[in-house]
């Protein structure tokens, strides 16, 4: 039988409501275009058997055959369901629990609910209320407490009738007094429930009537939801759930003829209770209280309810997880030799990824070289779009005719180009900056290369990072990548309003080198230039030797004018920078200048510059940061952490002292003549002045080394805030010092000391955390074991910080997030609802400000 | 226990009653009506002595980190 509805062309429409229902035995007969009487699938021809489960009626999986349904071919038709006739009638698993509900709440012989009517109206309103807010399971709940209470459990209050204990044998069976109820029962008692009874259940009894829980027919889904697989072999392999449809057909062809054939009701009953089992397991094959089916090879059979649920499920796997084509994903790592707003694609990847190019007169030639080279080529096409819409695969077969077929309006899917715009993203994208749009440049090897000057924005490094590129695919995409998320559009940040982007490690220790007095010979100086892409020698000062300051300047626009400051001191003993008409004058180029969020000297530059310009300068500026140190060499070493012998005395000296003033306080505590801190027990504050003790003396040694190491590559590095700081040092080369657990010096451990090693009540130094070594000499056994606590100490803190900080986070930007600044400068929400009334109480765009402030200097001198 | 002047409090902003006209004057400034107001509840203790009633409109004058002094308005609700 042919339903008209379903061979009609498809008709669009708009969802006006949706009702949720059960299928009734009548709804499906009717929607189903074949009846499936035989568990065979194929004959020997290995032809589809009619009435089988594979069924032709039933869709199409095979290219090149038609439905006999709709006569739609592959694709074309989305398949037709099925039906059995169930021998007998079984009940449906995952309406067991209302089904039991029901028995129970309803009379066995009328049908009608156990409440009598007046006690129902008085608590209709009830029941809604409860509904809405707890659900319908509680409703039900609600339902059986009222009954319970009404004490007349025992007899209808309408017929009269006897009631009997019903219990539940889980999964499927009932019984009555102990004895079983068979579905056959059940689904009359159920259809002698009236439809207003059953609406008090809070069901719609226009979408359901119970009886319809206990299946009589059985829909069978079209063969396009459990396509079978032909393996290599020429075998055929079905889905789990044609497996599972065969089991069922099968009992249930055994089970009719044993009933014509008049068997006895044992055989009966128990192949009765196998259809049951099957028909449960198609349905759910996770229930605990049966096995559940297997293959052959002894893995379960992956049925209804699991295709939904849980994580592999459609729902969260398929539905809510979404991906996407055009991406790759790839480990990252470093090139400095990049522009900033390029990206290093390996060549791999540019032949997968590709853009689709419209054939147009003009440039169908410049395509074709494209097809001619095919997917296997660089620089290649994978595919050519038919006007149509139809994709077609390049390959050495259809390469020809594609060729010849290429008109204008057919598009090519051509392999990336260099210059190409992606879309560059690290997790997690935080804030806008997490997303940004390079150009391509296709390189051999397989990591995404990527200047190191845009880390800060990603927030990326190397130890094994991956990052994500997508590829758009439109020309609106492209548009709005370009204009909107290049990276120069993303270099000021729009949260203090400072460049983002800058030199970082050794860029910043190059510069710092080169513009703090280092002197090279022009050639040397013309040499490093053109390594790094400056061409203009001309601003270079015609001498033999010329100063680093001056090789520096080069990289600057010629009218490029600057009063700054920097980090680190310069040679004249103070922070001050001055650039005048695009030469350093005075001051050196640390991180104050060049690096990420810091200093105003980028920010200066885009302002006159505009972005582009700053962009190629900062890559101009690493570059030569890093040919500097190229040429130069720049090696920490284990000697750079070396301490002259005199220093070491002194040192020696500072912390001999110290040990020797903290046994004094703890000589006068022990006497009790120690000044008490006010709010402070005795106690406290002998741990008071000994921390400020230890901690001062530190510090002395942390000046003194800072005076004397410099020169040092360590402090080439700390001076210009490339990486590591004084006190890095400090615990290197002289003294680890106090570790501090919550504030305090370490105090657990055993009883009344914290290690075995000391005696008890011990309150010098050494006994609890004080680290006199460095970290060169090496570390005492206990002084290890207190740097391992507050070690160990410092890991958990971050392990367990950064995702709750993250989740702080999360929760404020979404809250904040449709959040807006008006054109009369208030900031409201979505609903118009005023939420300041002057943004930030000042009305200042930071992203617009120099460091969230606006400098009024420099805009009256401007002027 | 002797009374608390909330008012008095460092912490608590100079809190003024808008008259009719500046209620007015509020509303067109910002094109808007009491029900985009930010809210405040009729008994709130920084207000008790201002004789609320619902309607009003509370001008606050907040000192501020960023701008110096910075004014702020509330809708009495409640």
């Amino acid at each position: 039988m042919v339903d008209p509805m379903i061979n009609t062309k498809i008709v669009y429409k708009m969802i006006d409501r949706l009702i949720f229902g059960m299928l009734s035995p009548k709804v499906i007969k009717k929607m189903a275009s074949a009846k499936i009487v035989t568990p065979e699938l194929y004959d020997k021809e290995g032809y589809p058997v009619d009435g089988g489960l594979m069924d032709l009626r039933l869709g199409v999986i095979d290219p090149g055959l038609r439905c006999k349904t709709c006569g739609g071919r592959l694709k074309e038709c989305v398949g037709h369901f099925g039906y059995i006739e169930l021998a007998r009638p079984v009940i449906h698993v995952k309406f067991v629990k209302l089904i039991y509900d029901l028995l129970r709440c309803t009379c066995k012989d009328c049908g009608r609910i156990l409440i009598p009517a007046d006690v129902i109206s008085r608590y209709k309103a009830r029941l809604n209320k409860i509904e809405e807010e707890e659900g319908i399971e509680r409703r039900r709940e609600k339902i059986k407490e009222i009954i319970t209470k009404l004490k007349t459990i025992n007899k209808c209050p309408y017929c009269g009738a006897k009631q009997l204990k019903i219990t539940l044998e889980k999964p499927t069976t009932f019984l009555e007094n102990e004895k079983k109820l068979s579905p056959i029962e059940i689904r009359a008692r159920l259809e002698k429930i009236p439809d207003e009874d059953f609406a008090i259940f809070g069901i719609n009894p226009k979408a359901m009537r119970p009886e319809w829980a206990v299946l009589t027919v059985l829909p069978i889904p079209p063969v396009t939801m459990r396509p079978s697989i032909t393996l290599e072999t020429g075998e055929r392999s079905e889905d789990d759930l044609t497996h599972k449809l065969g089991d069922i057909v099968r009992i249930n062809q055994r089970l009719f003829e044993n009933i014509n054939a008049g068997a006895p009701e044992i055989i009966i009953d128990d192949l009765w209770e196998l259809l049951q089992y099957h028909v449960t397991t198609y349905f759910d094959n996770t229930i605990a209280q049966i096995p559940p089916a297997r293959h052959k090879s002894g893995h379960p059979l992956k049925t209804l309810t699991e295709r939904i649920k849980s994580k592999e499920g459609r729902i969260r796997h398929n539905l809510a997880g979404k991906r996407t084509n055009f991406s790759a994903r790839t480990v990252i790592s470093p090139d400095p030799m990049l522009m900033l707003d390029e990206v290093g694609v390996p060549l791999v990847v540019a032949m997968k990824l590709t853009i689709p190019e419209r054939a147009t007169e003009w440039n169908i030639e410049y395509l074709k070289h494209f097809v001619e080279a095919g997917p296997t080529k660089y620089p290649g096409a994978n595919y050519v779009i038919r006007p149509d819409g139809k994709r077609k695969k390049i390959t050495d077969e259809t390469k020809e005719q594609l060729l010849e077929e290429l008109a204008p309006g057919y598009a090519v899917e051509r392999h990336l180009l260099d210059g190409d715009i992606a879309v560059f993203n690290r997790q997690p994208s935080l804030h806008r900056m997490s997303m940004m749009a390079h150009k391509v440049k296709v390189l051999p090897y397989k990591t995404f290369r990527l200047n190191p000057a845009v880390c800060h924005p990603y927030n990326a490094d190397f130890d094994g990072d991956e990052m994500n590129l997508h590829i758009p695919q439109t020309e609106e995409a492209r548009a709005e990548a370009k204009e909107l998320i290049a990276i120069p559009t993303q270099l000021i940040s729009p949260r203090y309003g400072l460049a983002i982007m800058g030199c970082i490690q050794d860029a910043i220790s190059g510069n710092y080198l080169l513009t703090k007095g280092m002197k090279l010979k022009r050639t040397e100086a013309i040499e490093l230039l053109a390594s790094i892409g400056v061409e203009d020698f001309s601003r270079l000062p015609n001498k033999e030797f010329v100063f680093g300051k001056e090789v520096f300047s080069c990289i600057f626009p010629k009218d490029f004018c600057f009063v700054g400051s920097s980090k680190g001191v310069n040679e004249e003993g103070d922070y001050e920078v001055i650039i005048k008409d695009g030469k350093l004058v005075k001051g050196v180029m640390d991180k104050g200048c060049l690096g990420p969020e810091a200093g105003l000297m980028l920010r200066a530059l885009h302002k006159r510059y505009g972005p582009e310009r700053t962009v190629e300068i900062i890559g101009l500026m690493f570059r030569l940061g890093i040919k500097v140190l190229l040429k130069y060499g720049f090696t920490a070493g284990l000697a750079d952490a070396d301490l002259p012998e005199e220093i070491k005395l002194k040192v020696k000296e500072i912390l001999d002292k110290a040990e020797e003033e903290a046994e004094n306080v703890i000589g006068l505590y022990q006497q009790g003549m120690l000044e008490v801190y006010p709010g402070r027990t005795l106690r406290e504050t002998v741990e008071l002045k000994i921390l400020e003790l230890l901690n001062r003396a530190r510090n002395k040694v942390g000046e003194l080394i800072r005076e004397y190491v410099s020169g040092s590559f360590f402090q080439i590095m700390a001076e210009s805030g490339a990486r590591g700081n004084y006190l890095n040092l400090t615990q290197m080369s002289a003294t680890v010092g106090q570790q501090a657990l919550r504030g305090k010096r370490i105090e657990r451990g055993y009883k009344h000391r914290t290690l075995s090693c000391f005696r008890k009540h011990d309150l010098c130094p050494a006994a609890h955390g004080f680290i006199r070594s460095s970290y060169k000499e090496g570390l005492l056994p206990h002084e290890f074991f207190f740097a391992a606590i507050t070690g160990r100490d410092g890991l958990m803190d971050t392990a367990l910080r950064t995702p709750k900080s993250g989740y702080l986070y999360r929760r404020l930007a979404n809250a904040l997030q449709d959040l807006k600044v008006e054109y009369d400068g208030t900031v409201r929400e979505a609903g118009g609802n005023i939420i300041q009334f002057t943004y930030g109480e000042d009305g200042i765009d930071v992203s617009k400000s120099e460091g969230g402030k606006i400098n009024v200097q420099s805009v009256i001198s401007n002027v | 226990m002797g009374t608390f002047d909330v008012t008095k409090h460092i912490l608590v902003p100079k809190h003024t009653k808008l008259s009719e006209k500046e209620k007015e004057a509020l509303f067109a400034k910002y094109n808007i009506t009491f029900r985009e107001l930010p809210k405040i509840l009729k008994n709130d203790p920084a207000i008790a002595h201002l004789n609320p009633k619902a309607g009003d409109v509370i001008k606050i004058e907040r000192k501020s980190k960023t701008a110096g002094k910075a004014i702020y308005y509330r809708g009495v609700v409640g």
